[in-house]
């Protein structure tokens, strides 16, 4: 893990919009831009690392305070002016994600950062229920607090299929600390125990991914390599309007049949019990 | 001559803190219209702990009861800081989603059915990892589509507190309410001196923890919204109070330019005192009254 966490998320960035740079209000952490995919215009957000952000525990590519806001306030302006479309015009909401963790800083627990989180989430999740397709694209890290904040309420996640993909819910030396064991041991129960790998190939098994997909080099993508991975965010935004606004496919899928089968059996009894008077 | 004894007030009170997470949600309730749903009975437990030479829980740690709070429809959903930090895993999370979907379901139907999530919990459980993050990204989306319907009403007594994940679960609340004894926040100290250091957090430093983290702040600067002395009770009474208030009519998580623009004003150049912040935060209007 030596590449540093961000530069896949902006250079994919680069490769869907044309453009990395902020808007002007914005912390230079956070790339969004309004550009086509098929034959609309879609939302791409983007949180990156920022070496001079005056949040100093968030400039590794942490989502912090300002990210958190940047991208709530993204969304309800694009929420707010396709207000009265229709679902199929509603713009879809791409967040490209490879983001480090949450900030972990004393000055984001004083101004509360889990408020700031909770408007993000709420705002990505507000937008799917009213219509819009979100996509989430793994491009790099999806850790923890950082993920729920950006992209882990999309209605449909795509990620790569390689080594430099990690979707969880710590990373390894904290998680080896916490649960008493080496991070050897750690890697072992990974590929026995799907939720805990970190293994984008055993995260797909669980049956919350889309599609995986392939780049040789994601830092670097093709020509051929973006063409395939705005066919694939295309085919997200057209199976997210097919579907439900709300997160059930990720109970429902083929492999959250063999996976979640706690889940299900949950669902099955509290619904049976559930009573009306 | 008879003195009379005086015995001071906490002993005739009736301590929430002291309850465990079944007999907190049953003390909730109106007596007699409630019922505990998917039990320990049931025995429907965590597949993947006893893998890992855990020993799992009948209820994995996380309780259903619904049933009628002040004559109103309520599901009350605790989850237990005594069974592995109250952690969120696939089963005990799936019954908070659930719980919601189905009070969201009847709440469209005309039937307003409330949700109080008692949240002590550290967050996503990391022998389930994976599987707990999912199931906090999933409680997240079921409590905002139930906030349209119905209020969500979180309370945080204390002690474990509410960490992790569901520090967002509690932001999106309709409502929070806390006591003094309660901790509400995303990382805990002892996460921020491994991350970043001890000069960035001494997580041994108590006074410091309930300044940043403590009900009474959490409640005086705005992010949350009552606070509660520890007393069955008074929380019950404030649970009711929320109910009969209804969805807020804008809820705080919306206000964003509002938020940002305080966080805009912040000077970041050292470390920010709690007490200037809730001072200057509570005193500007705001919040989800």
């Amino acid at each position: 893990m030596s590449e540093q966490v961000g530069l896949r998320g902006k250079a994919w960035f680069k490769a869907l919009t044309g453009s990395a740079t902020s808007n002007s209000g914005d912390p230079n952490s956070v790339l969004a831009a309004t550009a086509a995919i098929e034959s609309e215009s879609a939302l791409f957000l983007c949180v990156v690392p920022d070496n001079d952000s005056r949040f100093p525990c968030a400039r590794d590519g942490q989502v912090g305070l300002e990210e958190a806001f940047a991208l709530a306030t993204h969304i309800r302006a694009v929420m707010s002016e396709d207000r009265d479309k229709s679902r199929e015009t509603k713009r879809p909401i791409i967040a490209i994600v490879d983001v480090k963790s949450q900030a972990y800083g004393r000055r984001e627990e004083t101004a509360g950062i889990f408020f700031a989180a909770a408007t993000s989430a709420d705002a990505y999740a507000s937008a799917r229920i009213a219509g819009h397709p979100v996509i989430s694209l793994v491009a790099g890290h999806a850790f923890s607090g950082g993920f729920l904040t950006h992209g882990y309420q999309a209605n449909r996640i795509l990620a790569f299929d390689d080594a430099g993909i990690v979707i969880h819910a710590m990373h390894k030396e904290a998680a080896a600390r916490i649960t008493r064991r080496s991070i050897v041991d750690l890697e072992k129960l990974g590929h026995e125990i799907a939720p805990m790998s970190y293994d984008v190939r055993d995260y797909a098994k669980l049956g919350l991914l889309f599609k995986l997909l392939h780049a040789e080099d994601p830092q670097h993508p093709t020509s051929n390599e973006i063409a395939e991975v705005k066919k694939a965010i295309t085919e997200a935004i057209a199976d997210a309007r097919k579907g439900r606004l709300d997160l059930s496919n990720r109970w429902e899928s083929d492999a959250a049949k063999e996976m979640r089968k706690g889940t299900l059996a949950v669902r099955t009894a509290l619904e049976a019990q559930w009573f009306n008077d | 001559m008879n003195t009379p004894v005086l015995a001071p007030i906490f002993v005739n009170r009736k301590s929430f803190i002291e309850l465990d997470a079944r007999a907190r949600a049953q003390s909730l309730f109106d007596e007699g219209t409630w019922k505990e749903l998917v039990g320990p009975f049931d025995r429907i437990e965590s597949p993947w702990l006893a893998q890992q030479g855990i020993a799992p829980q009948f209820d994995d740690g996380c309780v259903v009861i619904k049933g009628k709070i002040g004559g109103s429809r309520a599901v009350a959903i605790a989850f237990e800081g005594a069974f592995q930090g109250g952690s969120v895993g696939e089963v005990s999370g799936a019954k908070m989603t659930c719980a919601l979907d189905l009070a969201t379901k009847d709440s469209k139907a005309g039937k307003s059915t409330a949700a109080i999530l008692l949240l002590e919990t550290g967050g996503v459980r990391l022998q389930e990892a994976n599987l707990g993050l999912a199931a906090v990204a999933e409680i997240i989306s079921s409590a905002l589509a139930l906030r349209q319907h119905a209020p969500v009403i979180t309370i945080v007594a204390g002690t474990v507190g509410c960490f992790g994940g569901m520090s967002l679960v509690a932001g999106v609340s309709s409502y929070t309410i806390m006591t003094r004894e309660a901790r509400l926040g995303l990382n805990g100290p002892e996460v921020i001196e491994q991350e970043s250091g001890i000069d960035e957090f001494d997580s041994s430093d108590r006074a410091l923890i309930w300044a940043i983290h403590g009900g009474e702040q959490r409640v005086g600067m705005g992010l949350a919204d009552s606070l509660v002395e520890d007393d069955a009770d008074k929380i019950t009474a404030a649970v009711r109070g929320c109910i009969s208030k209804g969805i807020p009519e804008k809820h705080r998580t919306e206000q964003v330019a509002l938020y940002r623009a305080r966080i805009a004003a912040l000077d970041t150049s050292r470390q920010i005192a709690p007490p200037a912040l809730r001072q200057e935060w509570g005193s500007l209007k705001g919040g989800v009254r």
